[in-house]
């Protein structure tokens, strides 16, 4: 009776669950690569082996336990000690079908671990250094002289050939939408690559514990179309624009602060390299390891205590005077 | 043959209270010991649990810090493996592996007391550290570059290195301990193909942690060198390797779930014979599953690391083998359902907690074939779908068969039978509940939420998941108050057991509940699998059982105890405080170990 009731209690909350959580952002089952697909069926048929065993063998356990423990006549069971046939049978079966599953499974690892043919490709691939820091990801792009951070742009179908390193501890790329995880390990450059398929921000994390704020590490992917990749690229390469009114009034302040130790705006005397690349910060819809919405308020916000928002960061709380840090706000925002 | 000897009154140890609980050398009073102090860090696991769980019930929460949720959850593992699991199933093993094969007390007395007390200090060490500059906070498999002293410039995981070092110096002899009482001190006739299943996984179970835990200390010892001597192993700018520590760590750390399990597996298959009135079915088939999870096991490590850039023909070697040790799993669980089925099923609680166990573990057992399969685990390593998978088999298997385990001996061991109805509230609160907490967790992990993660922003969509994990975890922790209600009525009003409540088949049912000291007035000798059974049940077709009785009690003296096992492990505990805070305090701690060694091989036992 207990067995039962649990039994279907049990069936009506998998139901449940499944409406609630087969949805939502960053999940591997809707891939937005040919590699996440590719896992994606993976795992699906994997999945239904396994739900076809659990059935089956669930069935017979509750069976079982239901069955044999109804009232019976006095004396004792058979006492049967085993049988070979069964032993044979219940190793062979087993066998069969994890082999069947690690076979599958080879072909998909050599999808997801290598480069598609050059002859498959549409268009030219892109070569992208992913850095992990504590606590934010900074993206390279060695061929175009462009470093920034936060957010990984890329052009749609097109190869992404990344070296994945860090700076200090073990962290982890990670965008569940575009395909599997790799380490970031220091000492050690580790390669992986995507393509992604559709238009669209996918949001990534960091999936190896790396201190305090390991939480608050993400990253987003932003999947342009190739011309607006093109206008992005070409932005990103321009020099910082002359400044007037409060954002150059800003300048004077981030020049002459504390800001220039750990941050760099190429083409300017900011060359710090502890934290994230700022030349286009505008141009990135978040920041503070793309925790936040990069809004004047949160600009403010974050200036005003950053250890409030993300505490262990980095980022230490300077003690701005308030008008000081209205003056950045606008510089930071200028920075296109 | 029948000799007329009677039952011999043999005086009762003389030391009582707490001197007899500081020297005691007895293997139940030191199970006792074990099982007592590990339920409390059970406990105290299941408070930093729930603490976790309240904060990750709702998003962008702000009850715990991310430095505070960081130790919270490093100690949270670190206490459920390290001081409640091992500690709980090394205890059942103290205490019933002597009686199932009818011996007298295991073959080293005074080191089983060793193994107890380094337990104690090992995890009062660990605890320390939360008033001494705080606790570790970098997991319970404290990746370095993260736990060197730059990135963790607290004493922090220098606790947490001495205190694994101790407990492990404790199990390493603990299991030594188990192998020499195994091979050595089995009664007459009792045949290895003959011992009780639960000696058998104890033993595959001991033999894994002489050649596991090894790597861990030499690991911990690295680190420790590393964080306060500047030892270079796990610096990558200084030809160390950075990824040496995973090696190293996960060659101990694969075996150690092993270590987790096996003895729980030994648990249901002592329990599920005993309550459907039949033999285990394929006893042979389940020893030698056994030994091949056991030796497998140490063929798998790599499974914890497919994302760290290893090549794709080691991972894929790493995936084989960790499918292969399905195969001997499954074996194990369609052993059991064939033992239950055409039984005369008693559905008492030790026996609902092995179907629950049964039930449990398969579903943990899928989500493992699903993670050794290499892309899946690309995607879902170091999520939620793994912190899922893992409670599914540590909490749905061991933690249920201990809890069966409970139910099952504690009669045993206390004279008292437990309540049946607050134990079916146990169990249905305790299934219930472990299902809400850990199912959604599989789907978080599906959805993206790594692990290890104070909090989550509520555009990422998993607070529904998250807050069904939080009510389950609550509902976990009223059935282990039931069970803790249940426990303490029992023993002052609960009904004497007898020596057999349950018509047991082995050697531990003959004794009293509680047993005496010396457990059997004479030495059984035994002729099968289950002597008792067969003694009560003669097989048709078998000679009258006779009770034939070869070797009695020659009158050795029954030890009274030692205090040199506790002075030793005092000595111990000094000198880990001494290596975090002052060299000079190692000197006495060093000095108090030499005395107590020199003590114990002078000491006439």
């Amino acid at each position: 009776m207990t067995g039962r009731k649990l039994a279907g209690f049990t069936i009506g909350l998998l139901g449940t669950f499944c409406l609630a959580g087969c949805s939502g952002t960053s999940s591997i089952l809707f891939p937005a690569s040919p590699n996440a697909r590719a896992t994606a069926q993976l795992f699906n048929f994997v999945f239904i082996i396994e739900a076809i065993v659990f059935v089956i063998v669930e069935a017979a356990l509750i069976y079982a336990v239901i069955h044999f423990s109804r009232k019976q006549g006095s004396g004792l069971p058979k006492q049967i000690e085993g049988n070979l046939t069964l032993e044979i049978i219940w190793t062979v079966i087993p066998s069969i079908i994890l082999a069947l599953i690690f076979f599958v499974s080879l072909g998909t690892l050599r999808t997801v671990t290598s480069s598609p043919p050059p002859s498959s490709l549409a268009s030219a691939p892109i070569q992208v250094k992913v850095i992990g820091h504590q606590w934010f990801w900074e993206f390279d792009y060695p061929d175009l002289n462009i470093v920034t951070a936060n957010q990984l742009v890329v052009p749609i179908n097109t190869l992404v050939n990344i070296d994945v390193q860090s700076v200090d501890v073990i962290h982890s790329y990670w965008v569940p939408e575009l395909g599997g995880k790799i380490d970031a390990i220091p000492g050690i450059t580790n390669q992986t690559r995507f393509q992604a398929e559709k238009i669209g921000t996918f949001t990534g994390q960091c999936a190896e514990f790396c201190g305090a704020d390991h939480a608050q590490m993400r990253l987003t992917v932003v999947v342009k179309t190739h011309e607006e990749y093109a206008a992005w690229v070409k932005s990103q390469q321009a020099p910082v624009p002359l400044l007037s009114g409060d954002a150059s009034l800003g300048e004077q302040v981030f020049m002459n602060g504390a800001c220039i130790g750990c941050h760099t705006i190429d083409g300017t005397k900011a060359q710090g390299k502890v934290g994230p690349n700022l030349t286009h910060f505008a141009s990135r819809d978040l920041f503070a390891g793309s925790i936040l919405a990069n809004t004047p308020d949160n600009l403010n916000q974050w200036l005003a205590d950053p250890q409030a928002i993300k505490m262990g960061s980095l980022m230490p709380n300077l003690h701005l005077p308030g008008n000081n840090i209205q003056l950045l706000v606008s510089f930071l925002e200028s920075l296109k | 043959m029948t000799t007329s000897q009677g039952t011999i009154a043999f005086p009762q140890p003389s030391p009582t209270g707490i001197v007899r609980w500081l020297t005691t050398t007895n293997h139940k009073d030191i199970g006792i010991l074990y099982m007592t102090t590990a339920f409390f860090f059970f406990l105290i696991g299941g408070i930093e649990a729930l603490t976790m769980r309240l904060q990750l019930g709702a998003p962008e929460n702000n009850l715990l810090t991310a430095q505070a949720y960081n130790q919270v959850f490093t100690m949270h593992g670190t206490t459920m493996i390290f001081l409640f699991a091992m500690p709980l199933l090394v205890g059942f093993g103290n205490y019933l592996v002597p009686l199932m094969i009818g011996a007298r007390d295991m073959a080293f007395p005074r080191l089983n007391a060793l193994s107890y007390w380094l337990l104690l200090a090992g995890g009062l060490v660990l605890y320390s550290s939360f008033a001494l500059g705080g606790a570790p906070a970098a997991g319970w498999f404290a990746y370095a570059p993260l736990t060197t002293s730059q990135y963790s410039p607290t004493h922090g995981m220098d606790f947490w290195a001495l205190g694994i070092l101790l407990a492990g110096i404790g199990s390493t002899v603990g299991a030594i301990n188990f192998i020499v009482t195994i091979l050595n001190m089995r009664a007459p006739g009792m045949r290895l193909l003959r011992m009780p299943q639960f000696v058998w996984q104890m033993l595959v179970t001991a033999f894994l942690m002489v050649f596991a835990i090894p790597s861990l200390t030499v690991d911990a010892i690295l680190l420790f060198l590393q964080r306060n001597f500047g030892a270079v192993f796990f610096s990558a700018t200084q030809g160390g390797s950075v990824l040496l520590w995973q090696h190293l760590f996960w060659f101990f750390g694969h075996p150690e779930v092993y270590i987790l399990i096996l003895p729980a597996f030994g648990i249901i298959s002592e329990i599920v014979p005993a309550f459907s009135k039949k033999p285990i079915f394929g006893y042979a088939a389940l020893v030698y599953a056994g030994i091949a999870i056991g030796f497998l096991g140490f063929t798998v490590w790599a499974h914890h690391m497919f994302a760290v850039g290893m090549s794709p023909l080691a991972d894929a070697v790493f995936s084989l083998d960790s499918m292969i040790i399905a195969v001997p799993t499954s074996i194990k669980i369609f052993n059991w359902i064939a033992t239950l089925w055409g039984g005369k099923l008693n559905l008492k609680a030790p026996l609902l907690f092995a179907a629950g166990f049964i039930a449990l573990f398969i579903i943990g057992g899928f989500s493992g074939i699903s993670l050794a399969t290499v892309p899946i685990d690309f995607q879902v390593e170091d999520t939620f779908f793994v912190v899922g998978h893992f409670h599914y088999v540590l909490f749905g298997g061991t933690v249920f068969a201990l809890f069966g385990g409970f139910y099952y001996w504690l009669p045993k061991i206390t004279g008292r039978l437990l309540s049946e109805k607050l134990a079916r509230w146990h169990f249905g609160l305790m299934f219930v509940g472990m299902n809400l907490t850990y199912f959604p967790m599989y789907i978080l992990g599906l959805s993206g939420m790594p692990r290890r993660v104070f909090t989550y922003s509520m555009a990422q969509g998993w607070g529904t998941l998250n807050l069904i994990s939080t009510i389950g975890a609550f509902t976990i922790a009223t059935s282990v108050l039931i069970f803790l209600i249940n426990f303490f009525t029992s023993q002052r009003k609960g009904e004497k057991a007898g020596n057999d409540p349950w018509d047991g088949q082995s050697l531990e049912w003959t004794v009293s509940s509680p047993p005496p000291a010396y457990n059997f007035a004479h030495i059984p000798v035994v002729s099968s699998r289950r002597p008792f059974w067969d003694q009560k049940y003669p097989p048709a077709g078998s000679q009258p059982a006779a009770r034939v009785e070869v070797e009695k009690f020659s009158g050795e003296r029954l030890s009274e105890g030692s205090f040199w096992p506790i002075i030793v492990a005092l000595g111990l505990f000094i000198a880990a405080f001494g290596m975090i805070f002052s060299f000079w305090v190692v000197i006495p701690g060093v000095a108090v170990v030499f005395y107590g060694i020199i003590g114990w091989f002078r000491e006439h036992f």
